[in-house]
């Protein structure tokens, strides 16, 4: 089973989520319409490369824009459980060296202490994000089960990935659950929601475009769409 | 009953159905002929599949469910943060359950749909800036309006707005005779006191064509006049047009896109004709917004520019003040407390945010102006937008939708609020009616001709 999901099974997770995506991407770009968005998408590269950037810049800046600003602890939460959502499964030690083996590349290590505060890090935001959606009235209106999943689905890594960190437990079972939440949610991302991992980048580089083409880009300065 | 003789899916296309529908006071038959108006399911998902692509569709599924644009909406908070309220509840629950019901809705949805879309949500675009994932709620309203539209639920103000830019070519029974001689005849009214003033009528390669908003000619002419009068002053090289001459648009609150298409080909018809060098239209927001913003996509230019560039008179404005053109006598500036309503079609869906504090830098004296809480692009909507001000069946939630400007100005302490917009100019003076708060407001224009000063060679001679 180990060797199952540590070989084949990350070559098809890891492959079922970039094809899965790239494939996202292309539906998404070739469903954009100027005339039915009513963005002249191509007849201003440089307004619309400007605002494309300027919007995402601004908004994976923490405090980078004015909702976020305006809304401290949730922009607190998002940006823990992003960066941890990020950071760990690409610089883990760990992963580094099950990288290397399998692809013979790997990206840089980060020490474990940074590795502990990262993880726990999501899993305390978690926490707050889902008590966020039973207490607040106006995000308990939006939520449904799926919103449960996706967290669920996100955050199951980082837990069992904690227990085999302290080795609570059988660790050789927790390895195996840990790996295989790992790639169950690999290959979920272009499926649900997750694949907002690329439809973010792509969303908000549209309504860059948008504002930055046609709604102001070009008279006013300084917005932030 | 599938089709009502008054409320059906037919547009407006004849002057005697328009009368006709406009005999029917306060849209009491039409109404009554709504609760039994049929959806036309096939037509309604045939629709969608052809004209809701990945951008909407996307936004659908992948918005996070986090509520951070709760708070961005007006609505949700003047009604006591009514979770019914929040942008991504009110689209989910119209435009993403006919998606998610391939169409199949029946009148009763259609109903809450209508009052969503239209009395819910005013396209003021503001929690498009709030959303991470940077999901423009107002636009998707404005796509619901549209398939609402089409089905024949649609408020009977906006029915009837819309059969007028087909029948008219502008926002009310207005022909283009009466425009004309309305504005050459309120030129003449004040040809004494400035000698010289005409009006240009289709005066082919002019610097500028001047377009308005009916309402002007058929309520307000005297803003004609404040008009022609300010580019006689400035010696511009004038003209408007005796067709193409309405800027607004209706038919863009209705969601009748091909009322929508007739109207802006007016006006570009009349810039081809015309060949100025630009065109300015009137202090209207969603005049601009139509005809300058999103008109370009209707028309199908590609380049989503109108033939001749066109700008908005605030810009207009500033320009001639900045460069001498107007020049305001320091003594007449206003010297009392002021402030000032972001329109949000030229604010923050064009960018022109810094454009109208450069003209009050001109005309108010310095420490007397007071900006509104928040401002700019995060100004608040005036709470009668996108159509909110004429529909009388949601006059109720409308009014409370004025709340949240009344307490904006209050808090300002300004007696005197500038609104460059007939919108917004509408909705502050109906919360005054409404709640009174004792205070007065105005477009630019009259304030102007009290406070520039008349160049030598144009005074009248006594």
């Amino acid at each position: 089973m180990y060797d199952f999901l540590t070989g084949p099974g990350l070559w098809l997770s890891i492959g079922i989520c970039i094809i899965g995506l790239f494939v996202r991407g292309v539906i998404y770009i070739k469903g954009l319409n100027w005339q039915l968005d009513r963005v002249a998408y191509t007849a201003h590269p440089k307004a619309g490369i400007k605002g494309a950037a300027r919007s995402i810049f601004f908004w994976i800046l923490p405090f980078g824009t004015r909702s976020w600003r305006t809304q401290p602890f949730m922009t607190l939460l998002f940006f823990v459980f992003h960066t941890g959502a990020i950071g760990i499964p690409l610089f883990l030690t760990a992963h580094n060296m099950m990288l290397m083996e399998n692809f013979g590349f790997s990206f840089a290590s980060m020490n474990q202490v940074a590795a502990d505060i990262l993880s726990w890090g999501v899993i305390i935001s978690a926490v707050f994000l889902a008590t966020r959606r039973l207490v607040l009235p106006e995000v308990r209106i939006l939520t449904t089960a799926y919103d449960y999943l996706i967290l669920f689905l996100s955050v199951a890594p980082f837990i069992t990935g904690l227990l085999c960190r302290y080795e609570l437990g059988n660790y050789s079972f927790w390895l195996i659950v840990h790996i295989l939440s790992g790639e169950i949610l690999l290959v979920s991302i272009p499926f649900t929601k997750l694949s907002h991992i690329l439809l973010f980048f792509l969303s908000r580089a549209q309504l860059g475009m948008d504002f930055g083409i046609k709604r102001g880009g070009m008279k006013g300065k300084g917005m932030t769409w | 009953m599938p089709e009502g003789t008054l409320c059906n899916k037919n547009p407006i296309e004849t002057d005697e159905t328009l009368k006709t529908l406009l005999s029917d006071t306060g849209g009491k038959q039409y109404y009554k002929e709504m609760k039994s108006l049929d959806v036309d399911s096939r037509l309604l998902w045939e629709t969608i599949e052809k004209t809701c692509k990945s951008r909407i569709r996307t936004w659908l599924k992948i918005c996070a469910h986090c509520g951070m644009c709760a708070d961005s909406c007006f609505f949700y908070r003047i009604n006591n943060r009514d979770p019914r309220q929040v942008p991504a509840y009110k689209i989910q629950s119209t435009l993403g359950e006919i998606i998610r019901r391939k169409g199949k809705v029946d009148n009763e949805f259609m109903w809450m749909a209508m009052e969503t879309a239209w009395a819910k949500c005013t396209c003021c675009n503001r929690c498009g800036l709030y959303c991470p994932h940077g999901i423009d709620t107002g636009i998707m309203f404005g796509y619901l309006r549209g398939l609402l539209y089409q089905q024949g639920f649609v408020p009977w103000e906006l029915k009837i707005g819309a059969g007028m830019h087909r029948v008219y070519h502008a926002q009310m029974d207005v022909t283009d005779e009466d425009f004309v001689e309305t504005f050459t005849w309120m030129a003449e009214e004040y040809e004494e006191d400035y000698p010289g003033l005409t009006v240009p009528v289709d005066k082919v390669g002019a610097d500028i064509m001047y377009t308005v908003n009916a309402r002007e000619v058929k309520h307000y002419p005297e803003d004609l006049a404040e008009a022609a009068i300010l580019f006689h002053l400035a010696g511009e090289n004038w003209t408007i047009p005796s067709k193409g001459w309405e800027q607004t648009s209706l038919a863009m609150f209705a969601g009748d896109w091909g009322a929508c298409k007739i109207q802006v080909d007016s006006v570009y018809d009349a810039m081809e004709r015309l060949k100025p060098k630009r065109m300015v239209g009137t202090e209207c927001g969603h005049a601009h917004r139509a005809t300058v913003v999103e008109g370009p996509y209707w028309a199908g230019r590609k380049d989503g520019r109108p033939p001749a560039e066109s700008i908005h008179y605030v810009e207009w404005l500033a320009e001639a003040l900045r460069t001498g053109k107007l020049k305001i006598d320091p003594s007449k500036r206003i010297k009392e407390p002021v402030t000032l309503q972001d329109s949000c079609n030229y604010v923050r869906n064009h960018g022109l945010k810094e454009i109208t504090r450069e003209i009050i830098s001109y005309i108010v004296e310095p420490g007397y102006f007071i900006d509104m809480a928040p401002n700019r692009e995060h100004n608040y909507c005036c709470g009668g937008g996108g159509g909110f001000n004429g529909i009388g069946l949601y006059r109720t939630q409308r009014n409370k939708a004025l709340i949240t400007k009344r307490d904006q100005i209050l808090n300002t302490g300004a007696k005197l609020v500038l609104a460059p917009c007939h919108n917004c100019w509408d909705a502050i003076r109906d919360l005054e009616e409404e709640y009174k708060i004792g205070i007065r407001w105005s477009f630019l224009k009259p304030l102007l001709i009290n406070m520039v000063e008349v160049p030598e060679h144009l005074k009248a001679k006594k």
